[in-house]
């Protein structure tokens, strides 16, 4: 046990030269790689939390916006359902006006129908009466009978207002052709002569008469110029008598 | 028997003698910085490594944080240094294992020129760091009485370190064959492994008195330095 002094500075010497290979090949290369990797992962982690802190300002603006959106989309979607409510209340309440204008129309109709019906069945029974009366009337009709129409006749000349008794007189006088007297059957001699009196007592003059026979009359007689007539018959009775009911049914469909 | 391999002499030319320590010492180096460069030459800077730069980072890390918490603050400056005493010591301690190996550590040669490495370091170090002012005035810490003291202890501590050391491994080593004489099965494998534990443990004792030692010479300076970037 002794120290060889030239191995002690052999060894120094290789102590100094193992340092500086250590230092050269393992501590200087690791302590890099380790600092390099250090930074490397200091780096990372700074580029994680900045992209985190990204990623959470994305999320919390997707989530604003999803919220604004999800909100948007409610309203729209109320409004949606109040606009197709309120459409439907019109298109309904459209519907519910035609269908009560189509059924007034209808209903009208057919009250009109109706009426139509009632009209038309009026008119064929007042037709058939009215044919029944002036066949009925025809029937009894005859020369007796005519002697009470020209009677009844005269009286009514008698009973004619002034207007009219100056306007018939007119008419008599001013006609150049003779009187035209209109009945149904022969007029007795009697009859004709009682006519010749009045009508010669009106317009103070002879007269020219021209009997003519007229079975449209039904019964009764009918004195006429070119320009004037004077009438009683059974027919012109029943004519009036129609007018008379057509402008009353007339009134009443109006009414 | 052969106590310290300085015995076993190759070569010698008056003064020179090329012993077993030397060669051996040299083929540890060869070791150690072969596979300091086949690991480091394709070092990868990403975050998965391969397996082995995972050991050797695991490794550095470890002796600059075991430098850090004896009081180094900027443990890179002495990584060279105390690595290197660190893993020159515990691989020449390890290979202990290998039949016919006679570690170096088993030279007091080898134990006192490292002491005297570190001898020299302390004030090397010491003086990079606050100046030589600053460093021979530790001497003179707590008052002038305590100088030669002082000198007496940076001495007493060189020789324990190279002692320690010596005296532990040649005596693991000279404790295996003689066991090996005397009881050859079994019993010399025990011995081998506590030599191995053993082994481990010097070197981390030897490296961390040396980091301490200089820890002591330079933290006045340090604590200097730190008081004065406060002040400013």
């Amino acid at each position: 046990m002794e120290i060889n002094w030239f191995t002690v500075i052999a060894q120094i010497v290789n102590f100094l030269i193992l340092v500086y290979l250590l230092k050269r090949f393992l501590y200087k290369p690791v302590l890099e790689a380790i600092d390099a990797r250090e930074k490397k992962i200091a780096e990372q982690l700074e580029d994680a939390a900045m992209k985190k802190a990204e990623a959470k300002k994305d999320k919390d603006l997707f989530r604003q916006k999803n919220e604004a959106f999800d909100k948007e989309r409610v309203a729209k979607m109320n409004e949606a359902i109040a606009q197709v409510n309120s459409e439907k209340e019109r298109l309904f309440e459209e519907v519910r006006k035609e269908s009560t204008a189509l059924r007034s129309k209808f209903e009208a109709s057919l009250k009109q129908q109706e009426l139509d019906i009632k009209d038309s069945l009026k008119r064929k029974t007042k037709n058939a009466v009215f044919q029944i009366a002036s066949k009925t009337l025809a029937d009894l009709a005859n020369a007796d009978l005519e002697e009470q129409v020209v009677h009844v006749f005269l009286g009514k000349i008698e009973k004619l207002d002034e207007t009219e008794k100056s306007k018939f007189k007119d008419a008599l006088i001013d006609s150049a052709t003779p009187i035209t007297i209109k009945s149904v059957f022969e007029l007795s001699a009697t009859s004709k002569q009682n006519l010749g009196a009045m009508i010669g007592k009106i317009t103070g003059k002879q007269n020219n008469f021209q009997y003519v026979l007229e079975p449209e009359l039904v019964s009764g007689i009918e004195i006429g110029t070119a320009s004037y007539q004077l009438s009683w018959n059974i027919e012109s009775y029943l004519n009036s008598l129609n007018n008379n009911s057509i402008t009353k049914e007339k009134e009443n469909a109006i009414n | 028997m052969r106590i310290s391999p300085d015995e076993m002499i190759f070569w010698e030319y008056g003064f020179m003698h090329l012993n077993l320590t030397i060669v051996t010492t040299w083929a540890l180096m060869i070791l150690l910085t072969l596979g300091a460069w086949l690991i480091t030459r394709n070092l990868k800077k990403e975050i998965k490594t391969t397996r082995w730069q995972n050991v050797l980072e695991m490794l550095v890390l470890m002796i600059r944080d075991q430098i850090k918490e004896v009081g180094l603050s900027k443990p890179d400056k002495y990584m060279g240094f105390i690595g290197t005493l660190f893993l020159f010591i515990a691989v020449s301690n390890l290979l202990t294992i290998v039949p016919w190996y006679e570690a170096p550590t088993a030279s007091l040669s080898t134990t006192t020129a490292l002491a005297i490495s570190v001898f020299i370091a302390v004030p090397v170090f010491g003086i990079a760091q606050g100046g030589i002012k600053s460093y021979l005035r530790s001497y003179l810490q707590p008052n002038f009485i305590m100088l030669p003291f002082n000198i007496i202890s940076e001495i007493s501590r060189t020789l324990a370190l190279a002692v320690r050391l010596f005296g532990n491994i040649m005596s693991g080593g000279l404790i295996a064959t003689v066991l090996i004489s005397i009881v050859p099965f079994f019993f010399p494998m025990i011995m081998s492994a506590l030599g191995l534990l053993t082994g481990m443990i010097q070197a981390y004792i030897f490296a961390i008195l040396a980091t301490v030692y200089i820890a002591a010479a330079t933290q006045d300076a340090e604590r200097k330095k730190e008081v004065k970037k406060v002040k400013s």
